[in-house]
């Protein structure tokens, strides 16, 4: 393996921790309104995730830059090619980081509610651009000789030559990421709120699993009909067939779980973990060693044209070591902390 | 200018700019609040606990906005400087992904402990992550002046065969000497932020007669510290800094000293406007002799004058970045006779009763931001036309494949945006400050309901 599969595998397995973290507060943000009726249940919500959902999304910004040294020229197409998607990501990250932390400091009613409508739909659509930027790089892009593209939003929302973000496909992910977040971060609430919010939440994950179990299916079809190339590195590597293995048995762990009235809540959060990281192990895994595919082959962006010089990769890995050692320490440190159940009148939010 | 390039350099001087008077104050209050945690926890004084905790709510929210707004910061790499970002991107994505690795992660991880944390540590826990939010704060400084410094004064690089910058010496890179300058003087002036902050709100409170006996506090730890650091402003930092431009990047010096001719005993221009067309200044105040004096150390040096240089080399918009330069060496004096005199009169114990000084000190509360903000202006206008000094221009490092009419979309997306951010971080800003130290609360709900506002 080549130091640069490695810094491959390394930025894979960040953008996999963004989502698994981040992912629940964002869930969290989905059942929002719906799981929380009163202001004191609004407010145990948002204690569930005020002391690490920043935490949590510096995973975005650690694995953004972490992208950008490994792999310059795919930091600096796939960004400008996806310009006006990632704008308006960096917009609803504003607006809902106002709606959770400005809200504590405004406690008048008419703001209150204006701050969790503001919350609840940029965390709804954030679950969804971020799929639809999940089956963008599965579906490859606009790529040419030299190197760059730019997408439109959208243009017929069809599979062509000219794609814009959103198609068929990419909504299609879209959509299975929304199910999917929406069901962990109400696996996260349940788990960390009791009484009628945390019964609420459960509620809503065993709404979600018929739901995230059809659209698991159909998405791993479509991907198939979309770009068949996926299958070949699970035709070579027979271990990848752990990967539809672990994503299956995580859904039946959930079904079996989240029915289950006590105790079982971590399970099922656990479940719904490991089922994310199957999912986008598995698209790496498909993608390998091509990291942002072209609509036309052969102006794929591989870890061999994209990667940055050796030394520096070598030179990084000593620091990213040290650096994630210790992260990984802080957050263990941080979770236990706040850990249980949030209780009412506690803390800020 | 070409349009697109136009509207790609607004665009990040606009978000940048805009930016940057979050985390100088999150910087500067970081070290603030390090020193009130220390002597409550020393003291075991209550009074400089509860202190501490109303800057911390200040805190929070400036906290708030310097995320939302940094984050855009990391991403226009990309977007909008996507041909840079692939020059320059085997040695400067080195820094850009150790500030997230190193300070992002430590900053949020202790920020959250440090705001909602206290009553679930023990009082020398809760100062030790009042302690990782400054040492992670001052981090990200560093990585962002080592990518900029990267840019002023590249070393410890190699060009590679497809003409892109690759990591040659990571030590050499990370330790740049520019960096190491530019950082003392950068983060000195996030401190002077901090405190002219500080004692700003604690005037308020004295002039207002609430709160003395914090008005107090505040006024005497930003008076105390902020005379300290008004002076490691200008010298040895920023006297060294100017002695970097002098030497690496004497076109500029020439620009922003508005030194059209090179003469021998070069004068100091304190006045005076830049006349492009005719290439002099206008109406000058000058001091015979200083200029020379301050860059070579010698009365009769000779200065290079912008007509040494070739006109294409010239930095393209002189008179701002003479203003900025100007505006912030004067502000950057002011900042030494307001603080030393206000040290003067606490001293002598009569600063608490001079309305007028205190009135000064609370007026005086946005001079930072300008100076700051000046201090940017004057390092990133100077690097022109350079994007990367002497190896990349700024004309070709913008993303080709995002025209004028996108660039423009977002950035007046971004422009309404902040304007919102910055309307309603005033408002919850001046909220928390009307609202006073007192009622700041104990451990953030400790001691009962969190509506005690209303």
């Amino acid at each position: 393996m080549t130091i640069g599969s490695l810094w491959f595998w390394i930025v894979g397995v960040m953008v996999t921790v963004y989502v698994v973290l981040d992912g629940f507060d964002l869930g969290a943000g989905v059942i929002y309104l719906l799981a929380a009726k009163t202001d004191d249940e609004r407010r145990r919500i948002l204690r569930a995730i005020g002391p690490v959902w920043d935490g949590n999304e510096v995973w975005l910004l650690a694995a953004g830059g972490t992208l950008y040294f490994a792999f310059p020229q795919l930091y600096a197409s796939s960004f400008s090619g996806f310009y006006l998607p990632l704008m308006m990501v960096l917009w609803l990250l504003m607006l809902r980081a106002i709606g959770i932390e400005f809200r504590a400091h405004l406690r008048v009613s008419v703001w209150q509610q204006f701050f969790d409508a503001v919350f609840a739909v940029s965390s709804i659509l954030l679950c969804i651009f971020f799929g639809a930027a999940l089956g963008n790089v599965v579906r490859g892009v606009p790529l040419d000789a030299s190197g760059y593209f730019f997408e439109p939003l959208w243009t017929n929302f069809k599979l062509g030559m000219q794609t814009g973000i959103l198609d068929w496909y990419t909504i299609l992910i879209g959509i299975l990421a929304l199910v999917t977040l929406t069901a962990h971060g109400s696996h996260y609430i349940a788990l960390k709120t009791d009484q009628d919010l945390g019964r609420r939440a459960r509620g809503i994950a065993l709404l979600c699993w018929p739901l995230q179990f059809f659209m698991t299916c159909i998405t791993l079809v479509a991907t198939y009909f979309v770009r068949p190339e996926v299958m070949a590195n699970y035709e070579h590597h027979k271990i990848g067939l752990l990967v539809p293995i672990l994503v299956f048995s995580t859904l039946g762990v959930m079904l079996w779980a989240t029915p289950k009235e006590k105790e079982k809540e971590k399970t099922a959060f656990i479940a719904s973990s490991l089922y994310i990281t199957g999912m986008l192990v598995g698209a790496a895994f498909a993608l390998y060693p091509v990291v942002l595919p072209a609509r036309d082959h052969q102006y794929d962006l591989t870890i061999a044209n994209t990667a940055a010089g050796q030394h520096g990769l070598e030179v990084g890995l000593i620091w990213w070591t040290l650096a994630a050692i210790l992260a990984t320490a802080y957050f263990v440190f941080v979770y236990r902390m706040f850990r249980g159940k949030v209780q009412a009148g506690e803390g800020h939010y | 200018m070409e349009s697109a390039l136009l509207i790609h350099r607004i665009h990040f001087a606009f978000t940048a700019t805009f930016h940057y008077l979050f985390p100088q104050l999150t910087m500067g209050l970081a070290l603030l609040i390090v020193i009130l945690k220390t002597i409550a926890l020393r003291r075991r004084d209550a009074v400089y606990d509860q202190a501490a905790r109303f800057w911390a709510k200040i805190f929070g929210i400036n906290f708030v906005l310097g995320v939302v707004t940094g984050i855009p910061m990391e991403f226009q790499f990309g977007t909008n400087w996507s041909i840079f970002s692939k020059f320059a991107g085997g040695v400067i994505g080195q820094t850009l992904a150790m500030e997230g690795m190193f300070a992002f992660f430590l900053e949020s991880a202790f920020l959250g402990l440090f705001l909602f944390g206290e009553k679930r540590l023990s009082p020398r826990a809760h100062w030790l992550s009042a302690v990782a939010v400054f040492v992670g704060s001052w981090l990200s400084g560093y990585f962002i002046i080592a990518t900029d410094a990267f840019m002023q004064y590249p070393v410890g690089y190699y060009k590679a065969a497809d003409g892109s910058l690759q990591l040659a010496s990571f030590w050499q890179f990370v330790l740049n000497r520019w960096a190491l300058w530019q950082y003392a003087h950068n983060m000195s002036g996030a401190a002077i932020t901090g405190c002219f902050i500080m004692s700003a709100v604690g005037a308020f409170y004295l002039l207002s007669h609430k709160s003395v006996e914090y008005g107090r506090i505040f006024v005497k730890t930003g008076v105390i510290v902020g005379c300290i650091f008004s002076i490691l402003q200008i010298f040895p930092t920023g006297d060294k800094q100017g002695k970097m431009v002098t030497d690496y990047q004497p076109t500029t010096l020439a620009a922003m000293e508005g030194l059209f001719h090179g003469q021998t005993a070069a004068p100091l221009v304190i006045l005076g406007q830049p006349n492009d067309a005719q290439q002099k200044i206008d109406n000058p105040l000058e001091v015979p002799g200083v200029l020379s004096m301050l860059t070579y150390r010698r009365w009769n040096a000779h200065v290079q004058g912008l007509d040494a240089f070739p006109k294409e080399d010239w930095p393209q918009n002189i008179p701002l970045l003479y203003y900025s330069y100007h505006i912030m060496v004067g502000l950057g004096t002011l900042f030494i006779a307001i603080m030393g005199f206000s040290l003067l009169m606490l001293w002598r114990g009569v600063l608490f009763k001079a309305k007028w000084m205190l009135w000064v000190l609370m007026l005086s509360a946005p001079f930072p931001y300008i100076a700051n903000t000046a201090g940017w202006l004057t390092a990133e206008l100077g690097r022109q036309p350079w994007l990367v000094y002497g190896l990349m221009r700024t004309a070709d490092g913008y993303s080709k494949a995002v025209s004028a009419g996108n660039g423009m979309f977002t950035l007046l997306g971004f422009m309404g945006m902040y304007m919102v951010l910055g309307i309603l971080g005033l408002f919850l800003l001046w909220r928390e400050i009307e609202h006073g130290p007192e009622e700041a609360e104990f451990a953030h709900g400790l001691s009962g309901p969190t509506e005690a506002h209303e």
